[in-house]
């Protein structure tokens, strides 16, 4: 079923583009340097110049298509993945998840760092998520994260993993922690740099929660009340918004890059941490794949439940969570290991959300250490069995 | 000094816009859905079709300028106001501030039934605003254009610029907060205040075990509805600029996020054009269009937020002598309760206002100055004939 695919934007949507960019009707800002009604001014009219004139879409093409890219069809729906196998033979699959506003394009550095390394290297899987890029965008109702743990298992399997490593962050979070739930014999391990908003963990009418995990609760609803506005309208209100950032080359842009801004270390600049083209190359495939009305489906589904934990929901595999400084606030340990079987955890020395994109060697270093956690687990019997990588080590 | 004003789009902002218009990229939509995730697409098509071809701005701006409009320059800045005129012996000066995603044309339907003269030569003094950031008023150049500055503007306006002693004044949405802070600041200058909605925020300033069943019920109402219909609320707060560059710039994404709130909040039952016809909702819209001041008008969002976080959060603010937020006015107040909108009970707003009057309506919504015209200049002209002094100066006139 799977074909392989080449990513090739005709040149009038470009063109086109470039002319939509060049035309923008500016609005206006009290002093064009301030951050804090949301992207200055300044810097979005300066980064809009470099997307018009300087910005070559056709070099993240190339890079792109480095990889071996396949578009395969399962259960009626299109997915777009790459699928870069390790130098080292038998070794484990991992499946990176991407969240919003995201995609593929975040782990372009992390592919050369988690297949070519001698020691321990994966095989990699890195999908669209249905409403991204080159998926599927049907536009029907019930694209949620359950429907695309189901679909995540069952790309693994048609293309021979039986058990493999999921790794998300964002809504990569939710539908890696779906997986484990859902189909718990199909992971190794699950590895998270980020605890999906709506999760919440079993716990008895007489259980507590310390100081500690309702601190960071406080912390975390602080955050959403300054930072979360988005998540708000893309779960009531997705269409209404969805027009403008459609027609609107710099609207889609500030919008994508407001959470970069949110989700990053607030002391930098945006370019500090991420390169123009970087940023750029993420927020054309968006508007080339008219996919940003699609890619926000997951946060208005009426399916898409509340992450909550059931009498018997535990997850039994092993855990590994990367705690980056940004943002600064994360669910305590405690909270986490409420639900989650937390072998490993890591408080990284520096990083955001988009950590794969801003750090990508630490993101890949500590994917790499989690793994050999599990192989250290195996061999101890404790929890699965990750043979694989044991292989791989001796 | 007030000077005539006479509303006229530059042609090419006009041509700029239809072109726009008919370049729209156009997004896909969720399928098989009507308005539950927010402006249809089907609608939205047809009304910016309607836009692009067959609306006439011209036309509308004829209707604008036939009433009276002035600009005046009020404390540094340019105020845009229609001043017209009651036709009768006793008219009673009255200030009409709106809110937002509407402008001044929210009250253009009530004018001639407040200046008109009843069988007493009972009218009304018609004045409507500009607020700043919005319509034909200044865009201000900095921080600090909260509910309470604007209170002091349009008083201003009315006493110094117009030379009324005593005025009445009416708002709905921001408008209600406007003519609260009036009345908080600035009472020696008005004989009452007509409200059609309760500003959400006096709930969330109580500890909420101070609160009665039925003010409980009051504020899980307002918590559900900010959780479903409020995000555009917290996004204009925090992040308007963000919000703005693509409104802006795509007059569909403009039109689809102002419509949408005529859709939800007015006493329509699903069918938008039971209520407004599409000539009017574009009328509004392309006066946002052509000021461009979708962003300055988000920016009121982000003072109310200040404001807000002010109160709840700043105990020193309390103990402020001059700060009067949260205290109770004493100038007579009516509300008048339509359809849709969330509003408190009367005790409740009795711990905020002196309530006089409170009208329950039968029909009309959030926008019942262009829903139910009728309903509401025959409610303000009930109250304001009702009052005390305005008896005494109708007795006195009447001796005269």
């Amino acid at each position: 079923m799977k074909k392989p695919f080449k990513i090739n934007i005709e040149q009038p949507v470009l063109d086109d583009l470039r002319k939509r960019i060049l035309a923008t009707r500016w609005t206006d800002a009290m002093d064009e340097n301030d951050w804090q009604y949301g992207i200055s001014l300044s810097y979005m009219k300066e980064l809009a110049t470099y997307w018009a004139n300087d910005f070559d879409w056709r070099k993240t093409e190339d890079a792109i298509n480095t990889y071996p890219n396949f578009i395969t069809e399962i259960d009626g729906y299109k997915i777009h993945y790459l699928h870069i196998k390790s130098k080292t033979p038998d070794a484990t699959p991992l499946i990176i998840s991407h969240g919003w506003p995201g995609s593929f394009l975040e782990m372009l550095k992390v592919i050369p760092l988690l297949t070519n390394n001698e020691v321990l290297s994966f095989d990699l899987v890195i999908p669209s998520l249905l409403g991204f890029g080159f998926s599927d965008k049907s536009g029907k109702e019930g694209i949620n994260s359950t429907v695309m743990a189901d679909l995540w298992v069952k790309l693994m399997n048609e293309l021979g993993y039986e058990k493999f490593i999921a790794q998300g962050g964002d809504l990569g979070a939710i539908i890696s922690t779906r997986i484990a739930l859902k189909y718990p014999d199909s992971l190794i391990g699950l590895h998270l740099n980020y605890i999906p908003f709506n999760y919440k963990p079993y716990m008895l009418a007489d259980q507590k929660l310390t100081k500690e995990e309702t601190d960071e609760q406080k912390k975390t609803y602080k955050f959403f009340m300054t930072e979360g506005a988005y998540a708000l309208i893309q779960g009531t209100k997705p269409m209404t918004l969805s027009y403008g950032l459609n027609d609107s080359p710099v609207g889609l842009c500030t919008w994508i890059l407001q959470i970069f801004k949110s989700f990053s270390n607030p002391k930098k600049d945006l370019e500090e941490l991420f390169n123009k083209n970087g940023l750029l190359s993420l927020v054309t495939l968006f508007w080339v794949t008219h996919s940003i009305r699609s890619s926000m489906s997951f946060y208005s589904d009426p399916k898409e439940k509340l992450l909550s934990f059931g009498k018997d929901d535990f997850i039994k595999v092993p855990v590994g969570i990367a705690r980056y400084p940004y943002p600064d606030s994360f669910p305590a340990r405690k909270y986490i290991e409420r639900g989650y079987n937390v072998q490993h955890w890591k408080d990284m020395p520096s990083g955001g959300h988009f950590a794969a994109m801003e750090q990508p060697d630490l993101f890949a270093e500590d994917i790499r250490e989690f793994a050999m956690k599990l192989n250290y687990l195996s061999e101890y019997g404790i929890n699965s069995k990750p043979k694989k990588i044991l292989n791989q080590l001796t | 000094m007030k000077k005539p004003f006479k509303i006229n789009i530059e042609q090419s902002i006009l041509d700029d816009l239809k072109n726009r218009i008919a370049d729209t990229r156009w997004t896909d939509e969720i399928q098989n859905s009507k308005w539950e995730y927010g402006t249809n697409r089907s609608w939205l098509k047809e009304l910016c079709d309607y836009w692009q071809t067959s609306f006439n701005w011209r036309k509308q701006e004829e209707y604008l300028n036939l009433f009276k409009n002035y600009k005046a320059t009020i404390d540094g800045v340019e105020l845009h106001f229609i001043h017209q005129k009651g036709e009768g012996n006793i008219s009673v000066p009255l200030l009409l501030t709106h809110g937002w995603p509407d402008s001044f044309v929210r009250f253009l339907k009530i004018i001639p039934m407040l200046t008109k003269a009843d069988e007493n030569g009972f009218s009304f003094d018609v004045i409507i605003p500009s607020i700043p950031g919005q319509g034909f008023s200044e865009i201000p150049k900095e921080s600090g254009m909260n509910v309470k500055r604007i209170a002091k503007l349009f008083t201003s306006l009315m006493t110094e610029e117009l030379g009324y002693e005593k005025f009445v004044a009416h708002g709905g949405d921001l408008g209600t907060g406007i003519t609260e802070q009036i009345a908080l600041y600035h009472a020696e200058s008005l004989l009452g205040i007509h409200l059609t909605d309760v500003p959400y925020h006096h709930i969330l300033t109580i500890p909420p075990d101070k609160l009665n069943d039925t003010e409980k019920k009051y504020l899980d109402d307002i918590t559900k509805w900010q959780m479903t219909e409020g995000a555009y609320n917290m996004i204009q707060s925090t992040k308007p600029q963000t919000l703005a560059y693509g409104l802006n710039d795509s007059p569909v994404g403009l039109a689809a996020w102002i419509v949408e709130k005529f859709h939800t909040w007015s006493d329509c039952h699903g069918d938008i054009e039971s209520c407004f016809t599409k000539d009017e909702l574009l009328t509004n819209i392309t006066i946002y269009w052509a000021t461009q001041t979708i962003n300055s008008s988000f920016r009121h969002y982000h003072e109310a937020m200040k404001d807000m976080m002010q109160t709840m959060y700043n105990p020193l603010k309390k103990l402020n002598p001059f700060d009067k937020t949260g205290t109770k006015t004493e100038v007579p107040t009516a509300i008048a309760e339509f359809q849709i909108d969330l509003l408190p009970s009367k005790d409740f707003s009795n711990k905020f206002f002196n309530v006089q009057q409170w009208t329950k309506m039968p029909k009309g919504g959030h926008f019942a100055a262009m829903e139910q015209p009728e309903l509401l200049a025959e409610d303000i002209r009930r109250f304001v004939i009702e009052l005390e002094s305005v008896k005494l100066k109708t007795q006195q006139l009447a001796l005269a």
